[in-house]
């Protein structure tokens, strides 16, 4: 028979038995550290893989090669009166043979031409419109190298291209005779590599070498801006309403679960919500920064209506008990009081939203917001435009490796984005989160 | 005046009975009236002093539930009280938080709440102001009259019922703003002042009668939130008397303080009663026996006792009283 433990009996510590089971509760703890240890850095090594691969086929875009040309601009061809219709072509076409005089044959002069980029007439007349004393005068001036030598002078691709007996010359670059053109423009020092200030300055263009994201930039800050203006006060409204106002009672409990599932619901569904309410029924136009504002809004919607009710939650009741219990009005203890205790969540919130909003794209593509706009002047809400990430789907479209490229800067510059506007959020969570009642 | 004496029942009679009449001879010269009290009465008669309160007999305690308010036997008359409850009950949804108290609250005396915790002292003071209301699921039921008015009748409005009877709570809660503007928040959404100097001064006014000036007049906008606790509470409490409440009620004021800032608020609490009618619920039985004229206690939702509260701590009819006073229970 065994006696019962007695109570005041000593417990042994250092029994084997004892020792067994603390090593095993140390072990366990230790594998439970290493664990979580390992999927940080398995998440850190996935980011880095990505950031790496980004910036190895995207650095490249953000630098451009030019090549410096001695232009005579003559009265005679650059038409002074319209110099749009001036002979620009002619001149750069002047200009690169001035600087090649051994290039004589007709047919090389047409493939030799092709180093200069298309875009370089428009590029100089734009120049010269913008400073019309030059006219009649010399000018020393860089223009824009076609893609291909712009890959080249990279290093991005080589001259020549298969191996051992396959070995032939690279048909981008247009043959022996043009390359040793080209080489002869590097020997004299005309060739340039510059930060590619057209990248960000520059609106879309089927020549990857003139191609930049200005518009698809201002694009995305049309849209968001809609997207702010529709969704944070209503949001904030909502939540309010729900948070402080609202009877607690089934219909209330319906809402709350729509608004969560809300959250959830794909966003291409919302693009074609977009499509059959506001483009076909409504007949707004198409392919606007409004539309995509307002659909992305509907998607936002839910995400910041579920963060200012959390925000608002998060208020010590103590704040509202002591504005209620000097007379102060449900709305004026939530406006004066509740309100401004939540503003940094509330505002971190909506910032996560919108940077959501700014990387989505399928509901973007169903209204038609990836339109080809060359130019940033005539952007408005209502104009056709394009977005940062329908930009990136276009450019990820296009064959040119100038463009492969720029897909991934285009990347880049989004991820720099949604990092800046993150980064918002997180440090007006610091700032103004931790405050003592 | 005599009529009150007469009607007093035993118990305090015992109790008061050497110095009645000294408390008789007294009372014509109660007439005086603090200024920047309670809004002017109609009528400027003489009202009975906190020290005279004591000594009046118990009301309400044990009493079924009545229709009529004035005939309950009892010398703390209706017409002399502030708050006048009959019959109130307090639900949580199905759960049932007081049952049927009847208890008068005294103009310009302190009336102490006291009780284990969640007897329901809190719940009923939450009553006399209606900040029950804010919670969805509470229902109040009963008779509760301040002024002969009933405060739960369609036409009351709590926002304004809340500018007149103020409220400190058991932790301090400043808002995250200055300190002038903690003060001065009350008497604006209450539109009190036409312009900057009338504010001023009315904010200058509620911190000196909180004890609170002299420590903060450098400060006016620094964060009330960067006060320490004692501060802060007597802020609160500057707060809540901008207002010219008739009424303060104070949930544990005391309970997150050190002694030091307790006895200071105590110490406020003994001048503040010149001049309003202060309900104060407390854990503290010395507190209780300190700063109150009269003192109600409440057990599981139920009023045990109430009277003056030299009689309560020292003479209680109810062995309930006896236990908890002693410590044997709570």
């Amino acid at each position: 028979m065994t006696e019962p433990p007695d109570s005041h009996e000593r417990i042994d510590w250092t029994a084997p038995q004892r020792l067994t089971r603390l090593r095993r509760r140390h072990r366990a703890n230790r594998r439970m550290q290493w664990l979580g240890l390992g999927a940080i850095l398995t998440a850190a090594g996935l980011l880095a893989v990505l950031v790496l691969s980004l910036l190895a086929s995207g650095l490249p875009a953000f630098q451009q090669s030019y090549v410096t040309l001695s232009f005579d601009l003559k009265p005679a061809l650059v038409n002074p009166q319209d110099m749009r219709r001036g002979k620009w072509r002619k001149i750069v076409r002047n200009a690169l043979f001035a600087a090649l005089p051994e290039v004589k044959d007709r047919r090389l002069k047409r493939k030799v031409f092709r180093i200069v980029s298309r875009a370089a007439p428009y590029n100089l007349r734009d120049y010269v419109m913008k400073h019309p004393e030059l006219v009649g005068k010399t000018i020393t001036h860089q223009v824009l190298l076609s893609d291909p030598f712009d890959q080249y002078v990279k290093g991005v691709i080589p001259a020549h291209i298969g191996a051992g007996a396959q070995q032939r010359f690279n048909p981008r670059l247009g043959g022996p005779e043009v390359l040793a053109a080209f080489e002869k423009l590097r020997r004299d020092g005309r060739i340039s590599l510059r930060f590619n200030r057209n990248l960000f300055l520059n609106a879309d263009s089927r020549l990857p070498e003139q191609a930049g994201l200005a518009g698809a930039i201002v694009g995305s800050f049309l849209m968001l801006l809609v997207t702010f203006i529709i969704s944070f006060p209503a949001g904030i409204a909502a939540a309010v309403y729900l948070e402080e106002f609202a009877p607690k009672n089934r219909f209330t409990d319906f809402i709350e679960v729509n608004i969560n599932n809300l959250a959830a619901v794909p966003s291409v569904v919302f693009g074609l919500l977009g499509l059959a309410l506001f483009i076909g029924y409504a007949g707004l136009p198409r392919s606007t920064p409004l539309v995509g504002g307002m659909v992305l809004s509907l998607m936002t919607l839910p995400t910041i209506i579920i963060a200012t009710r959390a925000a608002l939650s998060a208020v010590p009741p103590s704040i509202r008990e002591a504005a209620l219990g000097i007379g102060a009005s449900r709305y004026q203890t939530v406006l004066h009081h509740v309100l401004p205790v939540a503003m940094p969540g509330i505002l971190t919130g909506a910032i996560i939203g919108m940077a959501r909003a700014l990387g989505e794209t399928a509901p973007l593509l169903l209204i038609g917001m990836n339109a080809f706009i060359p130019d940033v002047s005539g952007m408005g809400i209502s104009e056709p435009a394009t977005a940062l990430p329908t930009q990136i789907y276009s450019w990820a479209d296009s064959p040119e490796r100038g463009f492969v490229a720029r897909t991934s800067a285009a990347i880049l510059v989004l991820l720099g984005f949604l990092l800046a506007m993150n980064s918002t959020a997180i440090w007006l969570r610091q700032r103004y989160g931790r405050r003592t009642w | 005046m005599d009529e009150k004496t007469d009607k007093t029942a035993g118990a305090a009679r015992t109790q008061a009975g050497g110095k009645r009449k000294k408390t008789a001879a007294k009372k014509p010269a109660t007439g005086k009236k603090p200024a920047g009290a309670a809004k002017p009465k109609k009528k400027a008669k003489p009202r009975p002093r906190a020290k005279d309160i004591a000594r009046l007999a118990p009301c309400g305690v044990g009493q079924p539930r009545r229709g009529l308010i004035d005939d309950l036997p009892g010398g703390c008359r209706d017409e002399d009280c502030k708050f006048v409850t009959r019959g109130v009950d307090v639900f949580y949804g199905e759960k049932q938080a007081i049952f049927n108290v009847s208890l008068n609250i005294p103009d310009r005396a302190v009336t102490a709440l006291i009780g284990p915790s969640g007897c329901g002292k809190s719940t009923f003071l939450r009553c006399l102001n209606r900040m029950n209301d804010i919670i969805d699921i509470c229902r109040v039921s009963g008779d509760i009259r301040m002024d002969g008015e009933d405060i739960y009748a369609g036409d009351i409005d709590p926002v304004l019922l809340r500018a007149r009877v103020g409220m400190v709570f058991q932790k301090p809660n400043p808002f995250p703003k200055s300190i002038y503007e903690n003060v001065a928040y009350g008497p604006r959404i209450h539109g009190l002042a036409r312009h900057r100097d009338e504010l001023d001064e009315i904010v200058e006014t509620a911190l000196r009668r909180a004890a609170l000036w002299d420590e903060v007049k450098d400060r006016l906008k620094a964060p009330g939130t960067g006060l320490s606790g004692g501060q802060q509470q007597r802020l609160c409490i500057a707060r809540a008397i901008a207002t010219k409440p008739e009424v303060i009620l104070m949930d544990e004021p005391a309970s997150a303080l050190d002694p030091i800032a307790t006895a200071r608020i105590e110490e406020l609490i003994h001048e503040l009663k010149e001049n309003f009618c202060i309900v104060i619920v407390t854990h503290s039985m010395q507190q209780a026996a300190r700063v109150s004229d009269r003192t109600a206690f409440f057990h599981l939702g139920k009023l045990i006792e109430e009277g003056p509260t030299e009689q309560v701590f020292t003479n209680p009819r109810e062995t309930m009283t006896q236990d908890y006073i002693t410590g044997r229970f709570g």
